[in-house]
């Protein structure tokens, strides 16, 4: 019987095989970031070992660097120390570190791909539950925890129970590709099969729509994978990928010919066979926005909040999930989605902030102004894309606009930083994440993508992107 | 790492779905450098009011379940974030034991890594459990939960009960196998970083 590409990735990177119980694996690349590292280091210290392989480890601060004016001191005496640690802890272990002054400083999952760390059928983990982004190169990438992290330092490898492969099959074409997103079809994945339909899967993403899907829409569509539950989401290679890859700063100097090796053996066979499938048709699908406290509950911008009586099909469970999330996002079951006030407005993340998420927005954005109550700000999702976008002039078509426009980090993604909503402030977010409390204790966040949340920003409330005039 | 045999105590029962990590220690809160203090953090937006009071409506803050140290929740537990600040948290509130009907895949193989034991039970009986108001036995040796009435069997990895029941250090365990990852890595096909 033939194999998936998770299965090809997983076989070729055991060290060591039980009959029964987990596999070591070997990790090709680990990224490493300020607030899932520090304990780690200290571990090694303690027990007087060393990072089995620094020349595969590189790191970055993200999380919760400040995003305006960089020449200034970090006010937050507890996120200046740990910045400070992760500058100590890769000086004495020896791990490249792009700091804050770095040109390359960016969210991990921004700059991985950007600089060519990312490479197709390789293993990569991080201490962040995003690294599923990465999948979308072709490479089995998933998020680990702070005693995993210290695991890879000490020992390149990690002690793994195989997870089982699921086929999501993204079937036919969006009718308007600048107004339907990647974000849309991730969401609308996520709102059918719930956030554990993925539970100890690896997803292969398939189909034309995921093969129409630019680079770096589909790491927006592999980001979210860990949002289904599953442990990574992928995508197999193919010349787009190699494309993206060619002549980036650490691309390897052997890549052609890994190319050719690649080209042959990322992908799955015809006859392999898949533990559970779903099949997302997306000609007719709409713009989504999440209603709820987590990225399953989203619906279209056509309909209304549900009632929670509906959406539950009987599940107690469900509807008194969908009753507190109303009741801690301030809906009224019936509102239409376009009746929804908002507040703010963030375009950033490791799902939404490379350039062609901002060249997107800067498209609704253009030659209009942001609603007068509306706060909405730009972090872009590296110092790299920043760079780019201000050499396109994007960064003047956001201002003009009234946005702001800051430096890269995660930033009000999860609200580390000083960027986070006040209690009670409703935001249009281009993130991952709509938990209690994750963008700001009392916080509302809606899911959306960079053009809707654009598209809102102008108009102060949500409104279907298709029925605007793009420039 | 602490191991993990056996605890009795009352169960505090959690009714909530998709329980997740943010919820679990809240993000304002990641940014010691030390596994330890956490606990004070759990569950800290419904813990605590505004005025960082002690909301009287959260189960946590129900004094008679000052001394549980079983947590009973719903479904898809632990989701979300990776943080592992999550399972110091619970631990370093008295937390040693979480029984739901399903984990998220990065939390459960955290709790592996600091004591934590997490038990996977049917929807049914996690309702019984829920009910449940004596103290209750978790003992992983056996395999048992035993309540006054019943005798409930749970299924666990037999090679993550051994790390739990010994306390074990993975990492000590895994360079034993030097010789194998060395030898992976003279054929391995993908070239360093820099």
């Amino acid at each position: 019987m033939g194999k998936t590409l998770f299965e090809k990735i997983w076989d070729t990177h055991i060290v060591v095989e039980k009959e029964n119980g987990p596999s070591l694996i070997y990790i090709d690349r680990h990224l490493v970031h300020e607030v899932t590292s520090p304990q780690a280091f200290d571990g090694l210290r303690m027990n007087n070992r060393t990072v089995r392989r620094p020349d595969l480890t590189i790191a970055t601060m993200d999380h919760n660097v400040p995003t305006n004016n960089r020449t200034l001191p970090i006010l937050d005496q507890t996120s200046k120390v740990q910045i400070q640690t992760l500058e100590k802890n890769c000086n004495d272990f020896g791990i490249q570190l792009f700091d804050i002054n770095s040109p390359n400083q960016g969210i991990v999952h921004v700059i991985g791909p950007q600089l060519g760390i990312t490479l197709p059928g390789s293993t990569i983990v991080c201490g962040d539950s995003h690294t599923s982004t990465h999948g979308a190169f072709g490479a089995l990438a998933f998020g680990i925890g702070t005693s995993e992290v210290e695991h890879v330092l000490a020992s390149q490898t990690l002690w793994l129970e195989k997870p089982k492969p699921f086929e999501i099959q993204v079937k036919g074409k969006r009718k308007n590709p600048h107004a339907i997103t990647a974000k849309d079809i991730i969401l609308s994945i996520i709102k059918n099969i719930g956030t554990s339909g993925g539970n100890g899967t690896v997803i292969e993403y398939k189909g034309e729509g995921i093969q129409d899907l630019s680079m770096e829409q589909r790491m927006t569509i592999c980001n979210m994978s860990i949002e289904a539950g599953a442990r990574a989401g992928l995508i197999a290679p193919d010349e787009k990928t190699f494309e993206y890859l060619r002549g980036r700063k650490y691309t390897p100097k052997n890549y052609e010919s890994l190319v050719d090796y690649w080209r042959y053996n990322l992908k799955t066979d015809n006859d392999a066979k898949f533990e559970k499938n779903y099949t997302l048709h997306i000609d007719d699908i709409a713009p989504q926005v999440s209603w709820g406290t987590n990225p399953g509950m989203t619906c279209d911008v056509t309909e209304s909040v549900p009632f929670p009586e509906t959406f539950s099909k009987g599940d107690q469970n469900q509807k008194k999930g969908a009753e507190k999330a109303l009741e801690y996002m301030a809906l009224k079951p019936g509102t239409p989605i376009t009746e929804i006030q908002i507040d703010r407005v963030f375009i950033g993340s490791c799902t939404n902030a490379r350039l062609e998420d901002l060249i997107e927005a800067s498209k609704v954005v253009k030659g209009r102004k942001t609603s007068t109550h509306v706060r909405a700000m730009v972090v872009p999702g590296s110092q790299m894309v920043k760079k780019q976008a201000e050499e396109l002039g994007l960064d003047k078509i956001f201002i003009d606009a009234n946005f702001e426009w800051r430096e890269a980090g995660c930033s009000m993604c999860l609200g580390m930083n000083p960027d986070i909503l006040s209690p009670g402030e409703r935001c249009a977010s281009t993130s991952n994440r709509n938990f209690e409390g994750r963008q700001g204790t009392g916080g509302r966040t809606h899911l959306v993508s960079p053009v809707m949340a654009a598209a809102a920003a102008i108009e102060g409330h949500f409104v279907d992107v298709r029925e605007m005039d793009l420039n | 790492m602490q191991s993990f045999r056996k605890i009795k105590t009352i169960l505090t029962p959690l009714d909530k779905v998709n329980v997740d990590t943010d919820q679990i220690v809240p993000k304002q809160f990641l940014k010691l450098v030390q596994k330890s203090g956490f606990g004070k953090f759990l569950f800290y937006n419904w813990r605590y009011d505004d005025h960082e009071h002690l909301k009287s409506d959260f189960i946590l803050n129900d004094p008679k379940y000052k001394y549980s140290k079983i947590l009973v929740a719903g479904d898809n537990f632990g989701c979300g974030s990776s943080r592992e600040h999550a399972v110091w948290a619970l631990l370093d509130y008295g937390i040693s034991v979480v029984i739901a009907p399903s984990f998220a895949d990065i939390f459960y193989s955290n709790c592996f890594k600091n004591g934590l034991l997490p038990i996977t039970l049917d929807d049914e009986t996690i309702e019984k459990l829920q009910r449940e108001i004596g103290e209750v036995e978790v003992d992983l040796e056996n395999q048992k939960i035993r309540t006054s009435s019943e005798n409930i069997s749970f299924d666990i990895d037999s090679h993550k009960k051994k790390i739990l029941l010994e306390g074990l250090d993975d990492i000590a365990q895994t360079l034993l196998y030097e010789k194998k990852i060395s030898e992976f890595e003279k054929h391995s096909k993908i070239p360093s970083v820099l």
